[in-house]
């Protein structure tokens, strides 16, 4: 990427690509911002930043940049699951984040990340769905989660999950009451009060990790460059309890059974630092109260 | 390993770290700059009508650009990658506003000698440059539609090898006499349009795996140049070697946080003030942004 303004961009030297600067650099756990194989680059979660929403969150994850919100509307259940809501994922690569964006070019990346959404959350412990049934078979919540690339600056993958995640902790759904009367005739009264909301518990919410094959070892929290020299990843989605509940090999290149199991491994040992540090910051964060200094996107 | 997870902190505006009460103003193309006659004109702006009056000397405007293309200069040294290999050229990418162009003739070929032009030799010269293939270079001339055409005539030009390239804005670079730096630390820079800190040069790459120490140098290095450019100090020797003292006491990936960033960059620039006294363009330098020596918002170390 190149940029003229505030930012300095890396690039690596093309000659020999199995051989480069990157590449020998996680052979001795020091790549070329520093970092060691399994360390994050400094992560800013922020809550409640878009008001009309029922939950929303931005993540900046280096030059990534990841906005979610999330709309709660009601509907009718599901045919095979008419007790419970459900969740609806959409996302969409804004021009901005990239050229490569630009037009029609970012709908496939986005109908695959929408798609690998919709895998990790697809489980019965991931959120409780029954807390988002009104009435059986007739209404029920429906959590339309949209997610906006702002800015691609590598491991997107990673980033979506924890906004996603946060934006989830942030949801207020209104209460409501389901009055019958003589008739059976439902009527479906919002409760008067502003602040009498149902909260999800996100606990068992899964976050991805992403790990990166470069050369013989594998690195977590790619740049572009690294993303760029890697030829193949595993995306690894992991719950706060270390449990795995989806897996899935992306790029060309090919892993080695025993090169699955070890990153497999690294994914869980990382997913569960991941979750206590985002716990920690979203507790921290509601915390401090609805008199907290908002950052949003001019700060 | 490490994880750190925060809360976003509002920056101040770097006006108001600096301590400076310049004003600036933001303007796009078409925009009106002023109706004042007490202006001179200056770089970046045109005369349409009543606009912009010239008339006796007063204060001076100058329009600096967001995202600055690299004008190149004679004798300019720079680094490029190869984009394009063309019958009797290679096409060169220099982050300038259109594609440099280095000629077959003038290469240094392996063995130092300086070969003369036949139609074998043409065919054997896309052997050395491939696309993608990154090399330092100097400016021969400008053309008029601002291409410019380089030469590797010297043996410290040629094919860069293993090391880091940090494409920072052009204006943040200053133009300096000595452009190969060796710093106390072991690694060289050359700044150009885009910075590089590398282990070897020469004509034939240099692929043998880095040390660790090296390594480490080259990351050190990588991210002071890159908290310099967030927090827009400009770039030469001093300045990053300064930097790269004050940083030393930290661990390298911790460079990148904000306010260690902050902290190593003010330092940065406490020294070089302390260095180079105050005010005024010190004696055979000029302004970076606008290249006059006697220029009165001319700073050693802030590009505005």
């Amino acid at each position: 990427m190149r940029d003229g303004g505030r930012k300095a961009s890396v690039s690596m030297g093309e000659v020999g690509k199995r051989h480069s600067y990157i590449v020998m650099g996680p052979l001795e756990d020091l790549r070329v911002d520093g970092r060691g194989c399994e360390d994050y680059r400094c992560v800013e979660v922020e809550t409640d930043v878009v008001s009309n929403t029922s939950g929303s969150a931005r993540v900046k994850l280096g030059h990534t940049d990841i906005l979610v919100g999330v709309k709660a509307e009601m509907g009718t259940p599901k045919l095979e699951k008419p007790n419970e809501g459900y969740l609806e994922f959409f996302v969409d690569c804004s021009a901005n984040a990239t050229p490569e964006f630009e037009g029609r070019g970012g709908d496939d990346l986005g109908t695959e990340i929408a798609n690998t959404l919709y895998r990790i959350f697809n489980n019965k412990s991931s959120v409780d769905l029954k807390t988002l049934c009104i009435s059986p078979r007739e209404h029920c919540w429906v959590l339309y989660v949209d997610v906006l690339l702002l800015e691609c600056g590598g491991n997107l993958f990673d980033a979506i999950s924890i906004a996603v995640k946060a934006a989830l902790f942030n949801t207020s759904i209104p209460r409501v009451r389901v009055l019958e009367d003589e008739e059976g005739s439902k009527d479906i009264e919002l409760s008067d009060d502003p602040y009498d909301c149902i909260r999800l518990s996100v606990e068992n919410v899964p976050c991805i990790v992403t790990l990166c094959k470069i050369g013989y070892r594998h690195v977590v929290d790619a740049t572009l460059q690294e993303e760029a020299c890697s030829l193949a990843s595993l995306l690894v989605s992991v719950t706060s309890k270390g449990v795995v509940t989806c897996m899935r090999k992306v790029g060309k290149g090919s892993l080695d059974p025993e090169s699955i199991f070890e990153m497999m491994e690294t994914g869980k040992r990382v997913g569960k630092v991941l979750h206590a540090s985002l716990q920690s910051v979203l507790h921290k964060e509601e915390s401090l109260g609805p008199k907290r200094q908002k950052v949003g996107f001019l700060g | 390993m490490a994880m750190e997870m925060r809360l976003p902190v509002a920056c101040k505006p770097l006006s108001e770290r600096l301590g400076q009460d310049t004003k600036k103003h933001l303007v796009v193309p078409g925009d009106t700059i002023t109706m004042d006659t007490g202006f001179m004109q200056g770089h970046g702006m045109h005369m349409e009508e009543e606009k912009l009056i010239v008339s006796v000397a007063g204060s001076l405007i100058c329009v600096k650009a967001l995202k600055p293309r690299y004008i190149g200069e004679a004798g300019d040294i720079v680094v490029g990658r190869i984009t394009e290999v063309q019958q009797k050229r290679w096409k060169v990418e220099t982050n300038s506003g259109l594609d440099s162009v280095l000629l077959f003739s003038p290469m240094n070929l392996p063995g130092g000698e300086l070969k003369r032009r036949s139609t074998e030799d043409e065919l054997a010269m896309t052997g050395f440059l491939q696309e993608g293939d990154l090399i330092g270079a100097e400016v021969q001339a400008v053309f008029s539609d601002g291409a410019v055409s380089l030469h590797t005539r010297s043996l410290k030009y040629g094919k860069l090898g293993q090391g880091v390239l940090v494409q920072v804005s052009p204006s943040l670079v200053k133009r300096q006499k000595i452009h190969f730096h060796d710093l106390p630390c072991g690694a060289s820079i050359y700044p150009t349009p885009e910075h590089k800190e590398e282990e070897a040069g020469g004509f034939t790459a240099n692929l043998e795996p880095v040390s660790l120490a090296d390594g480490e140098v080259i990351s050190w290095l990588r991210n002071c140049i890159i908290s310099l450019v967030t927090q827009r100090t400009m770039l030469y020797d001093t300045s990053i070697l300064y930097c790269y003292e004050a940083s030393l006491p930290r661990q390298i990936k911790d460079i990148l946080k904000p306010e260690i960033m902050e902290e190593i960059v003010m330092e940065t620039r406490q020294r070089l003030l302390e260095q180079e006294g105050e005010g005024g363009t010190p004696e055979g330098q000029d302004c970076g942004p606008c290249r006059s020596e006697d220029c009165d918002v001319w700073s050693p170390y802030v590009a505005q």
